[in-house]
């Protein structure tokens, strides 16, 4: 894998000036937010004896400062999974996460809490991700609360973040089942945005929302991102989403990356089979430009499928 | 079915702010049911004749005279035992110890239960399995002889019994608490909390209690009737403190004189009976008045038939003599709301589809899509009203206009047989406990009249069409077997198994890969080449749309904005609606710039 930064490092350079507020703590590879080396996650099985089943096979990854890395996959392909390890919420067997330069792949629930101010996640559900009795208003307050902000200042927090994710101000005192697919995703963003994270972990972020609704969220992750620059570890299984939203992009197939690199040449031209596949499956929205990537498709089934190993259904 | 009802309630769901219905609370709920008012007088009563016994009580409890065993008189309300002891006062002292009991051991059971239950469903791991353990060693035990053993060792303390008793009852708690925290651990918003650096105490304070508090106190009820119940056996049989005014020591009493005076036995008996009835009723009408706050989605959607019948203007042009395949006219569906007024589903529909070609019909959730494609199908829930327009099947009508329902005899000779179907989710519509191949050759063998081995041979064949690698190996598996496109195809196969005319798909790969979708609209392509149907593919995706629809319908809260052949529709596109649709499209756009012009105002769509 070459180096991240090889391209264009003065733009990088730029937005880290203009965007990054003073931290501490120096980065130990100047613009490397999070550094993910070979990354092996397994998860146990029931029964006595039986073998852990490995879902992530040596997984390395990076997210610069400010800049969003796309990871697209289809299911099974381990994606979510990778995002989980980041958050620590999968178990770790092998290889090291990095965040800032400190170690994060085993870190302590403790160790954890107080890494809580820097790394967030917006989850694909926007149902089942917020509490159902729970008023907008505490579930927007319960990382504040975590951090010793409460009270009026908290109050005041909340009524921020509802206004930066474009809610009313009056959504406090409702609950999640007043809202819709997209509100309760703008909820989820602005929980994610409450302790002003450097990192948010984006797992499937619209993929439970209608197209205009997509599209809405997809805005205003972007303008959270030029407002803040936040950077996004962005989880999806379309490519179309991964391209918009993406500085970079790896692409995940079975637990491994086949490609990653600038998202432009990644899914626009892609050298790796199984990329190529994937693009000229998603389908455009015209006739005839659908059907001319449709032969394209079928004429590189039997050239992918001979390489992946795989039957050309 | 299912797919047809969650559609339903999401409209129904409020689809901005302001429109939430107010429903009552817990208790609101609980006393509008007649049990839960009745039972909760009740305990108030008995709770309240227990705290004020020393005011009420018209004689001490304790004091023997000489009138034994009297029937009611002035003096004595409800006559004396066999002491002479003023009944009513004795009852009304009772009350107090056996409430007592039944505290205790339900405050014992909670204690030991809830925390072991929270701790072990949470964490799992050893504490899980040493308490689990644990628990089942005490459900092994048989309760009453403990409790006599208990007896027999420290003498007749019945608070000390309720203790042990308490104990023995709180594996109901730990296996109740420890079930719904595991169902509950795993939630997305758990997860959120952890990530947002909660310690696991506030999670379990903030999120696991709150789910498991309801069940607790429906089982709080249950175990203060069952305390009370032991309890007073307890007495019955002498174990309790004789000296003590209890309820079951006066049913000891009154027993032994039950042939002297049969009233005495009475009062202490429909005491127990009231006092364990009214925390059984009061357990059932919590457990109703918690379970319709989970259901309040299905009941606004499914319940309530309209109490007023609107006069409807059935236009009903005439028959065409050159008919389509499937026409579908000025369609209008209602779901009548709790509050009489009615929601409007899908709002003059109006199009049709012949063979040999493929209708798109294209919208957000909400729009009315999958509506118009079930009552096509004629899948509609019971409460669905069709209150104009009609659809025709090759000219024939399947809408009762005078009923203002789906004409379901018009439409048994077609479905399955002319009219088939592919659904969006191929897992859930396959059962698990049959084969592919006999979810196959069923509907054949039944719609098609032909014998078993015919169609097995016809199953396997189409199999194949399918693009299934290996159709024998496929035939013999169980859904669970097979991955979701493998289950899409089978679904496909089976949709034109008795050679339909017509094949609604409903968001076929919607639940697919991007890869698999591809190849499954190919199967879906070819298909249609070799056999001529017309299809009617309900769908969100305009990239599905341009890869296999020649015609598309466009909607909108149940209003068809637009329609017409593909390429128009998708290039110049005239309602803004579309226009909209289209301009949230992803493909095309430069990255990482704004999509929609109105995004700043977009919010509250």
């Amino acid at each position: 894998m070459n180096a991240h930064g090889s391209e264009d490092p003065a733009e990088v350079l730029d937005d880290i000036v203009g965007h990054i507020p003073p931290v501490s703590a120096t980065p130990a590879r100047g613009k490397h937010l999070l550094d993910i080396v070979d990354l092996r996650v397994a998860y146990p099985t029931k029964g006595f004896l039986s073998r852990p089943v490995e879902v992530l096979h040596g997984v390395s990854v990076a997210v610069e400062e400010g800049r969003t890395m796309g990871l697209v996959g289809e299911s099974g392909s381990g994606k979510t999974t990778l995002g989980r390890a980041v958050l620590g919420l999968a178990p770790v067997t092998g290889g090291s996460i990095t965040f800032d330069g400190h170690e994060i792949a085993h870190a302590s629930r403790s160790e954890r809490r107080k890494m809580a101010a820097d790394i967030q996640v917006v989850f694909q559900d926007p149902y089942t991700s917020l509490n159902p009795s729970m008023t907008i208003g505490d579930i927007l307050s319960e990382p504040l609360g975590s951090q010793g902000i409460s009270g009026a200042e908290a109050r005041k927090r909340v009524r921020n973040l509802l206004d930066r994710v474009k809610l009313p101000v009056d959504s406090m005192d409702r609950l999640p089942r007043e809202f819709s697919g997209g509100q309760r995703q703008r909820v989820a963003i602005a929980r994610a945005l409450a302790l002003e994270p450097r990192l948010i972990v984006c797992d499937e972020p619209v993929s439970a929302l209608d197209l205009s609704t997509q599209a809405r969220v997809l805005d205003l992750l972007l303008e959270i991102q030029e407002q803040t620059g936040v950077s996004y570890l962005f989880v999806s299984h379309d490519l179309d989403v991964i391209r918009h939203v993406s500085h970079r992009v790896a692409v995940m197939y079975k637990g491994e990356i086949v490609e990653q690199g600038l998202s432009g040449k990644v899914t626009e031209s892609p050298d790796h089979p199984y990329t190529r596949r994937l693009m000229l499956a998603s389908p455009v929205p015209d006739p005839d430009q659908q059907a001319k990537r449709r032969e394209e498709r079928r004429a590189f089934a039997a050239k992918v499928a001979s390489q992946l190993g795989e039957p050309a259904a | 079915m299912s797919a047809v009802v969650d559609d339903v309630s999401a409209q129904a769901e409020p689809g901005g702010l302001g429109g939430a219905v107010k429903r009552p609370g817990v208790a609101g709920r609980l006393f509008r049911n007649p049990m839960g008012t009745a039972s909760v007088l009740l305990l108030a009563v008995i709770v309240l004749s227990a705290v004020l016994a020393g005011v009420l009580a018209p004689h001490d409890p304790a004091r023997a005279t000489d009138n034994v065993l009297t029937g009611p008189t002035a003096l004595n309300l409800l006559g004396t035992d066999s002491n002479g002891r003023d009944i009513l006062s004795r009852l009304l002292f009772g009350a107090r110890g056996t409430l007592m009991s039944a505290a205790i051991a339900a405050v014992v059971a909670i204690l030991i239960g809830l925390p072991a239950g929270l701790l072990a469903g949470y964490y799992g791991k050893w504490f899980d399995g040493l308490s689990s353990w644990a628990t089942n060693i005490l459900m092994a035990l048989p309760g009453m002889i403990v409790l006599l053993a208990v007896r027999a060792a420290v003498g007749p303390n019945i608070y000390l019994t309720m203790v042990i008793f308490g104990v023995l009852m709180s594996p109901g708690f730990f296996r109740l608490v420890r079930t719904a925290t595991q169902s509950v651990r795993n939630e997305l918003y758990v997860d959120a909390a952890r990530v947002a650096g909660l310690s696991d105490l506030s999670i379990m304070g903030r999120h696991i209690l709150g789910v498991v508090r309801a069940p607790v106190i429906i089982q709080a009820a249950m175990v203060s009737g069952i305390a009370i119940s032991f309890q007073s056996s307890l007495e019955f049989l002498g174990l309790g403190d004789p000296s003590a005014a209890t309820w079951g020591v006066m049913v000891n009493d009154g027993f032994r004189n039950i042939y002297r005076q049969p009233l005495a036995l009475l009062w202490p008996t429909l005491a127990i009976s009231l006092t364990i009835g009214s925390f059984v009723l009061l357990a059932n009408a919590l457990r109703d008045a918690l379970e319709d706050h989970v259901n309040v989605k299905e009941k606004t959607s499914a319940s309530r038939r309209p109490a007023t019948v609107a006069a409807v203007p059935a236009t009903v042009a005439a028959e065409p003599v050159d008919a389509h395949l499937c026409e579908v006219r000025d369609l209008r569906i209602e779901y009548p709301q709790p509050g009489g007024e009615r929601k409007t589903v899908v709002d003059g529909a109006s199009w049709y589809v012949d063979r040999d070609e493929v209708l798109g019909i294209v919208g957000e959730s909400g729009s009315g899509k999958s509506q118009t494609a079930f009552a096509v199908l004629g899948l509609l829930p019971d409460n669905a009203l069709v209150t104009s327009g009609q659809i025709l099947f090759e000219g024939k009508r399947t809408i009762d206009t005078a009923s203002r329902r789906i004409d379901q005899s018009a439409l048994t000779g077609l479905r399955g047989r002319r009219i088939s179907y592919i659904p969006q989710e191929p897992m859930s519509n396959l059962d698990p406990s049959f084969t592919i191949g006999s979810q196959l050759v069923r509907p054949m063998t039944r719609i098609l009249g032909i014998s078993k081995s015919e169609a097995v041979t016809k199953a396997l064949d189409l199999l194949s069409a399918v693009g299934i690698p290996n159709p024998k190996r496929t035939f013999s598996a169980y859904p669970h077997q097979v991955s979701g496109g493998m289950a899409q195809r089978v679904l496909i196969a089976g949709a034109i198994s008795c050679d339909p005319d017509l094949i609604i798909a409903d968001e076929p790969t919607t639940a697919l890969d991007v890869t698999v979708q591809a190849e499954v609209l190919d199967v879906i392509r070819d298909l249609q080449t070799e056999l001529h149907q017309g299809i009617i593919l309900v769908t969100h995706n305009f990239g599905v749309v341009a890869d296999i629809c020649d015609r598309v319908a466009v909607m909108q809260n149940g209003r068809i904005v637009e329609q017409g052949d593909v390429r128009t529709i998708l290039r110049h596109p005239a309602h803004e609606y579309t226009q909209m649709l289209l301009q949230s499209m992803l493909v095309g756009k430069p990255p990482l710039t704004r999509l929609m012009s109105d995004s700043a105002t977009g919010g509250m769509k």
